[in-house]
């Protein structure tokens, strides 16, 4: 930990104030400060809600709350859509932590689901739900976990650089998406395949305890402590944490870094598998480009927030999903279109960002290095 | 003795509060109708994206119209933009439902089967969508399907390009009047609107030829820009689009090539070239599926709306950049086309492989293998839009080349 504290307070021009890096705060400190960013953020939001559109804040921010919680089915739904997110975010987690940028979550996300619909389209007349929806995770999980290697052999093989390459994959898969469409769609040309096995209902995740959202919740719930486990408690996950700080230091302690960022990688684009087959088979039912939605990208926000803290990530998530499914409700409930809930989404997440500026540094004014001095 | 007094009573309290109740809602119409109704009918909206989109604009404006023609307060009224084709419709319908919708419309194709599962599972809400193809085969009694003769519309659209084209000839500007067409998908929908543009363009201007080349997406901005000007480069003279972006249209005034345009008044974007635009105009349909469950009146269950009542418009002709006597032109063909007169896939006026078409099966009853089911060609006219309201014309006519 290196301070960046400057002490020649001789000289004559001193800077008006100095970045200074914190040791750690005590966990309470930390959780202050970042809920005085949220408080501030809500008082700036309830300003621009005021000034934009004339309505009660208070009114907005219940509105919010409704949207979430508002009836059983309205939480069965966020619990969804939390899950769904957390398990992106779960899967881009390792690779992000061992500072490989895995930009490709969504194309390894899509890729699984495109392996789950095709299998239920080709095989869901076949055979029974107990053998096919394992042969659709096996699937689902080696589609995605192909799609996250090859990025990871090219960079652990000729280093090349893995932003751009995951990215592209991403086009790569979404353009295979769009291929198999042509031959699901239904009615002909209309890029649309519909639900899959609408009737039937095969391939798709049963029930649990009535609630068709239960199982998508106990797995990504799994896969959370799981990957505590591992990352915290496991020798992969130590590795992990070495190669992220420094390859060099791997190398020099024995580590094999090229091994550890494919087996990484393989973990990560399996991980996304896992999502896609939550989304098609769990979730939508049905496969086109956008089936993903952005969540790939939204992951490695949640990621970072948390600093690849699993059980922070379900906070994080959280907060994106509340955000979002918030938003959606003030604008069927006010009439506002999606910008205005842009706008106070854009304004939140900038105070929360901002808050881990002033949780990991403090500011010292030029008074206050004078009066040190004395 | 006491019992019957306290019924009676309690009767008189009954009709006295059910007075109050009619005297409140009667005070604004006393012609007797039965917009009394209007106090406890609550109508959701689900849409693909917001009025960013000129797609769902279209529909919005109209349903914020249609709703407030008919009296509903706001809080009569839920929209929910930005919902994808995914569970998420689902959701949203469900949603609705439970917060005490009679009545749900969605706007996308894709939205189709979700909306089909919540009308499932919420028999006693309605539920309408626009261009879809299943409610005649699903048999749900509350399950309505709507979409507009459009291709009526396109052939006027078709008569002003090729009054411009005419006239551009007789100007010596072109010599060979050929017309580029940017679809979105090989679809059926958007097959029929290319056709009957075409069939229009060719009524008046017969030598007339037309290249078509796909996006093979419904809405991307860049794509159809460049695909207007590929066409453009290829020695097209006019060009219109499935699509109502701006992409095609900037194209055309950048390159001064006259537009004919979708869904929305262009002139702003081309001044110079923009021609003329149809238009589906939903306020019509989404009046008659309020009023109809306010009234309790049987909903159309394929609804499909046309020139003659007001759904199918032509708007925004550019004086400055049509031909003269457009104007007169296209109100003659209008009122032919309301009449019966001209029918607009007249099989006389076109030919298929060299052919003309004496009988045709198309896949009117949605399945995965696309079967032919119903014969749409008879009285020397393919019966477009008749057999279900969303378009089933899909055959390549002679005269335009797919590139």
């Amino acid at each position: 930990m290196k301070k960046k504290q400057v002490n020649n307070h001789t000289q004559a021009h001193e800077p008006v104030f100095q970045v200074v890096k914190r040791d750690d705060l005590i966990w309470y400190k930390s959780w202050g400060v970042r809920l005085i960013a949220i408080v501030i953020a809500l008082i700036i939001c309830a300003f621009v809600i005021v000034l934009l559109t004339g309505y009660d804040p208070i009114k907005v921010y219940s509105s919010m709350l409704n949207g979430t919680f508002g009836s059983t089915r309205k939480i069965w739904n966020t619990l969804q859509k939390l899950a769904m997110l957390l398990c992106v975010s779960l899967a881009v987690t390792p690779a992000f932590k061992m500072k490989f940028w895995n930009i490709g979550a969504e194309g390894q996300a899509l890729i699984g689901g495109l392996a789950s619909a095709a299998l239920m389209i080709y095989l869901g007349d076949m055979l029974p739900n107990a053998a096919l929806l394992p042969i659709m995770a096996v699937a689902s999980i080696v589609a995605g976990m192909i799609w996250g290697l090859i990025p990871a052999i090219f960079k652990a093989k000729f280093n090349t650089n893995e932003t751009l390459f995951t990215l592209m994959m991403n086009y790569v898969a979404t353009q295979l998406v769009s291929f198999c469409i042509v031959f699901w769609e239904n009615p002909k040309n209309s890029n649309n395949v519909g639900i899959i096995n609408q009737s039937t209902m095969s391939g798709w995740f049963p029930t649990i305890l009535g609630q068709k959202y239960m199982m998508n919740v106990i797995i990504v719930a799994i896969l959370t402590v799981a990957m505590y486990v591992y990352l915290k408690y496991s020798k992969h996950g130590y590795e992990i944490s070495v190669v992220g700080e420094s390859q060099n230091t791997a190398r020099y302690i024995g580590i094999n870094v090229k091994k550890v960022i494919l087996r990484t990688m393989a973990l990560s684009g399996a991980l996304c598998g896992v999502a896609g087959l939550l989304l098609v088979s769990g979730t939508n039912h049905t496969i086109n480009t956008s089936t993903v939605g952005g969540m790939g990208f939204t992951a490695i926000m949640v990621s970072w927030l948390a600093k690849f803290n699993p059980f922070i990530m379900v906070l994080a998530s959280f907060l994106i999903v509340f955000l979002e499914r918030g938003a959606g409700e003030i604008a069927t409930a006010f009439q506002l279109n999606g910008s205005v809930s842009d706008i106070l989404t854009g304004i939140i997440l900038f105070f929360i960002i901002g808050s881990e500026f002033f949780v990991r540094y403090k500011i010292h004014f030029r008074a206050n290095i004078k009066e040190g001095v004395k | 003795m006491k019992k019957l007094l306290a019924l009676l009573c309690a009767a008189g309290m009954l009709l006295s509060v059910a007075a109050c109740g009619n005297n409140e809602e009667g005070t604004t119409n006393e012609d007797g109708t039965q917009e009394t109704a209007s106090s406890d009918i609550k109508v959701g909206f689900i849409f693909l994206h917001d009025e960013n989109s000129t797609y769902d604009k279209n529909f919005i404006d109209a349903a914020t119209a249609a709703t407030e023609a008919l009296g509903l307060t706001s809080e009569q009224v839920m929209f929910k933009t930005n919902i994808p084709e995914s569970e998420e419709c689902y959701n949203a319908a469900a949603e609705l439902a439970e917060a005490g919708c009679d009545l749900v419309f969605a706007d996308s194709f894709g939205h189709e089967d979700f909306i089909i599962q919540a009308a499932k599972e919420f028999s006693d809400v309605t539920f309408c969508h626009a261009t879809g193809t299943k409610a005649h085969t699903e048999g749900l009694s509350n399950y309505y399907n709507a979409f507009a003769s459009i291709y009526e519309g396109r052939y006027l659209a078709g008569v002003a390009a090729g009054l411009k084209l005419n006239e551009m000839l007789a100007n010596g500007e072109i010599t060979e009047p050929k017309m580029g067409y940017v679809g979105a998908f090989p679809y059926a929908e958007v097959k029929s609107g290319l056709t009957s543009f075409f069939l229009g363009a060719r009524s008046v201007c017969p030598e007339v030829t037309m290249d078509v080349k796909y996006t093979n997406s419904w809405f991307d901005i860049a794509a159809e820009k460049e695909t207007a000007n590929a066409l453009i480069a290829g020695g097209c003279v006019l060009i219109s689009q499935h699509a109502d972006s701006e992409g095609a249209p900037k194209a055309c005034e950048e390159a001064g090539v006259p537009n004919v345009a979708y869904n929305l008044d262009t002139r702003s974007w081309g001044p110079n070239t923009a021609l003329v635009s149809s238009k589906i105009n939903w306020e019509p349909y989404f009046e008659h599926i309020i009023k109809a469950t306010m009234d309790g009146t049987p909903i159309t269950q394929d609804f499909c709306g046309g020139l003659k009542d007001d759904v199918v418009q032509i708007l925004g002709l550019n004086e400055a950049v049509a031909a003269e006597g457009t104007q007169e032109k296209l109100d003659e063909v209008k009122a032919k086309l309301i009449s019966g007169e001209i029918k607009v896939f007249d099989t006389s006026t076109f030919t298929v492989n060299g052919q003309q078409l004496t009988e045709y099966m198309a896949d009117v009853d949605t399945d995965p293998e696309f079967t032919p089911d119903t014969q749409v060609v008879s009285d020397g006219y393919f019966h477009e839009s008749e057999m279900r309201s969303a378009p089933y014309f899909d055959l390549d006519i002679d005269g335009i080349t797919t590139k």
